[in-house]
């Protein structure tokens, strides 16, 4: 029977590891919500903005303007993936969507892996990171619990920006219902533009906030990626709370989960997953018989 | 005895012999003046097998290499390449580098040029089977090689034998591989989870203390399972206490969770069986939990550039095993030959995934050389034979019941950073453990080799 201390530790870690996820994942949820394209290379964005991070630190020794670097080129990238190619595949099948941004994620990875090579990359953490904080019985890594902090904050400015200003009403709006928005004579291009943008800067930023707690390696993305989709499933697809409050469940089923027999972990949340898919197919959140 | 035959039967035995003394001087004769038939008539002996005979009639033998170049070992992949193609161009150039090992080897293999072609096997079985049969039948491949995982190993060899064709490992930690799955045509030159185990549990009692609390994080499959196992049996036997063991899905990201799991035991040291980025992250994860300040680290397996993935701030003090370290070219000059070539080439030390490949190419052109045909079966039995070769790892031969090598491999324990000499030399070499005293004993794995044709 796993000790109270021990219970407590594993519930905060899962809420860390959650929030992680659900930055990640709002930017999966408000492309796929906004423009109906199931991004592949979610991951891969997650991954150079990752590496993007790690050349600026070491060029420029400061955290800050690694995070700020790392999310520049993933919104860049970001960028320029909607305006050569998406803007295209709107109108196509979504199989051709997926294969597409499939394809575009191994390309990104595989030019990551020829920059940098193989062996895996270490970023440190900022001066303001490092060491082990102590609440109570519980022993936690101080950058960890910052990170924590810093996926709520960010995750508070897209809600922001989401729910406070006329863009994010036509993101919103536009998730409901893109004709209409188009209807009514909103340049419905160049908001898809900028949501891909945003969606593909949490990824990227996401990446560079987590570098300092894991080693960098041109693949890490994929299992990033899995995951985000199982938090954008049990959420509801376009659902911004729905994606925090899917990856917090996420979050803590993977960590309680390993508390008790680390070999399940994994299955649990598919688990979860298959269980949202039955039982309440639009996710917590989601709103039924949307496209 | 022989006195006892009749007139008749000793007649009759000339008889037979003198026909058949005549037919072979009328076959010789025959032969001399069509020269294709004798050769025509040593194949109609022998089926085709694999690529042969049509692979070795031209004047180069195509060898393919199925490497992680995309993946989590892409690192040890790209590595297994350099050094399969090094020794290529070292074989095909006569190189007395070479000789040193295989006194046979003149300039290519039995006169004929060594081509590679590598394939990305992307650390996946799938895709590294579709690779070698495409090898095997497209390009006429005499030989297979390269491999990190083991699941992707015990998949080639099953491959490669059935088209019987000598496939060799370069990195491959399971017990498995030549154990239950083991495979006539499937060759393994480097140590194993049970023999780095054995070795390495006695001298971590010396080290760290014979009354030791371990704490696992095991890896979820074959090499994960099999190398807890043997480490908990050997270091069980040291006196030492088994507190827990946290099975990790093979690519975790975040330790996190089995961590403090760990951390709230008494365990005091830390026992990383993953491989490769796994390990980075959970050693780098341990230490952001200050779980190193309290824990010791032994990897009883560990992944060649580990110690560049980690900084030698985590590496020190820790123990670990593993097929080679450069500075083994102090003490052995065959080492220091292979580390030079490949350093020249390639501008970085290699580690031992880099030296297997190389040796791997060595001993199968040794053992054709031996064979002197590149039929398959001849191949195996050259193999089996039990020659002892001279290596930059010390002596080492393929043992005949499961083709486990016995090469020698170094215990190490990670140098303080001040104590460096320069940018690469993270460990010091503490013992290096003669292969052959800690192979199990045999039939112990479980290996039953099928048969030759």
């Amino acid at each position: 029977m796993p000790s109270m201390s021990l219970v407590f530790s594993q519930l905060f870690n899962g809420l860390s590891v959650g929030l992680l996820l659900a930055l990640i994942s709002t930017g999966l949820t408000i492309i796929y919500g906004t423009l109906g394209v199931i991004n592949f290379a979610h991951g891969a964005l997650f991954v150079v903005g990752a590496y993007a991070g790690y050349t600026t630190y070491a060029l420029t020794g400061s955290f800050v303007l690694a995070v700020a670097g790392g999310s520049a080129v993933a919104l860049a990238v970001g960028l320029v993936m909607e305006r050569g190619l998406m803007r295209q595949y709107y109108s196509r099948p979504p199989e051709d969507q997926i294969l597409v941004t499939f394809g575009i994620g191994i390309v990104l990875v595989e030019i990551v892996r020829g920059l940098y090579g193989g062996v895996s990359l270490s970023v440190a953490p900022p001066s303001w990171g490092t060491g082990i904080a102590r609440i109570g019985s519980l022993i936690y890594p101080l950058y960890r619990l910052e990170t924590l902090g810093i996926a709520a904050v960010t995750l508070l400015l897209l809600y922001f920006v989401l729910y406070r200003t006329s863009l994010g009403l036509i993101v919103r709006a536009g998730i409901e219902d893109s004709q209409m928005v188009n209807a009514l004579g909103i340049n419905v291009k160049r908001t898809f533009l900028v949501v891909f943008g945003i969606g593909a800067m949490a990824a990227g930023f996401a990446g560079v906030v987590n570098a300092p707690i894991v080693a960098l390696t041109p693949d890490m993305g994929f299992r990033y990626l899995v995951d985000s989709f199982v938090v954008v499933v049990i959420g509801g697809v376009g659902s911004f709370p729905g994606a925090v409050v899917g990856g917090i469940i996420a979050g803590e089923i993977l960590s309680l989960t390993a508390m008790i027999n680390p070999q399940y972990s994994d299955v649990m949340l598919f688990a979860a997953m298959a269980l949202v898919l039955i039982f309440r197919p639009q996710g917590l959140m989601g709103q039924e018989g949307r496209e | 005895m022989d006195d006892k035959k009749t007139l008749g039967q000793a007649l009759q035995t000339r008889v037979k012999r003198r026909s058949v003394l005549k037919a072979g001087a009328a076959g010789v004769a025959g032969s001399m003046l069509v020269p294709g038939a004798v050769r025509v008539a040593m194949a109609e002996d022998k089926a085709p097998l694999g690529a042969w005979p049509a692979g070795s009639q031209g004047d180069s033998v195509f060898v393919g290499l199925t490497v992680d170049l995309t993946g989590p070992y892409s690192a040890q992949g790209a590595e297994q390449k350099n050094a399969y193609e090094l020794a290529a161009e070292m074989i095909n150039a006569g190189d007395p580098r070479i000789q040193k090992i295989s006194p046979l080897l003149k300039k290519g293999v039995m006169g004929k040029t060594i081509k590679v072609g590598a394939a990305d096997s992307e650390t996946k079985p799938n895709t590294a089977v579709q690779a070698a049969t495409r090898f095997i039948h497209d390009n006429k491949a005499l030989m297979v090689a390269g491999s990190t995982s083991s699941a992707v190993a015990i998949a080639l060899q099953k491959v490669c034998n059935r088209e019987h064709t000598p496939y060799f490992t370069a990195i491959s930690g399971s017990t498995e591989t030549t154990g239950v799955d083991c495979q006539r045509y499937g060759f393994r030159p480097g140590y194993y989870a049970y023999m780095s185990c054995k070795a390495i549990a006695p001298v971590a009692a010396k080290e760290f203390g014979k009354n030791r609390k371990a704490a696992y994080l095991t890896p979820d499959y074959t090499y994960g399972h099999t190398t807890t196992k043997s480490m908990i049996e050997f270091s069980e036997k040291e006196g030492w206490k088994t507190v827990t063991n946290q099975v990790h899905p093979l690519g975790a990201k975040d330790y996190s969770s089995y961590l403090i799991n760990i951390a709230n035991t008494d365990a005091d040291v830390l026992v990383v069986v993953a491989y490769g980025a796994d390990a980075a992250n959970a050693i780098k994860q341990a230490k952001q939990f200050g779980l190193l300040d309290k824990m010791k680290v032994l990897l009883p397996y560990m992944s060649g550039y580990l110690e560049k993935e980690i900084g030698a701030d985590l590496m020190q003090g820790a123990l670990a095993v593993n097929g080679f370290w450069w500075t083994m070219q102090d003490t052995n000059p065959l080492a220091k030959d292979f580390v030079e070539a490949y350093d020249k080439k390639f501008g970085a030390k290699p580690r031992d995934a880099a030296l297997y490949a190389y040796l791997g190419l060595i001993l199968w052109a040794d053992a054709v050389e031996r064979a002197k045909s590149f039929y398959p079966p001849d191949v195996v039995k050259a193999l089996e034979a039990g020659v002892v070769r001279d290596t930059p790892v010390g002596k080492m031969t393929f043992r005949a019941e499961d083709h486990q090598g016995d090469a020698s491999f170094p215990i190490m324990r990670g140098k303080k950073p001040a104590d460096m000499k320069n940018p690469d030399d993270f460990f010091d070499v503490i013992e290096v453990v003669n292969g052959k005293s800690v192979l199990p004993p045999v039939g112990l794995p479980g290996c039953k080799l099928g048969g030759y044709v």
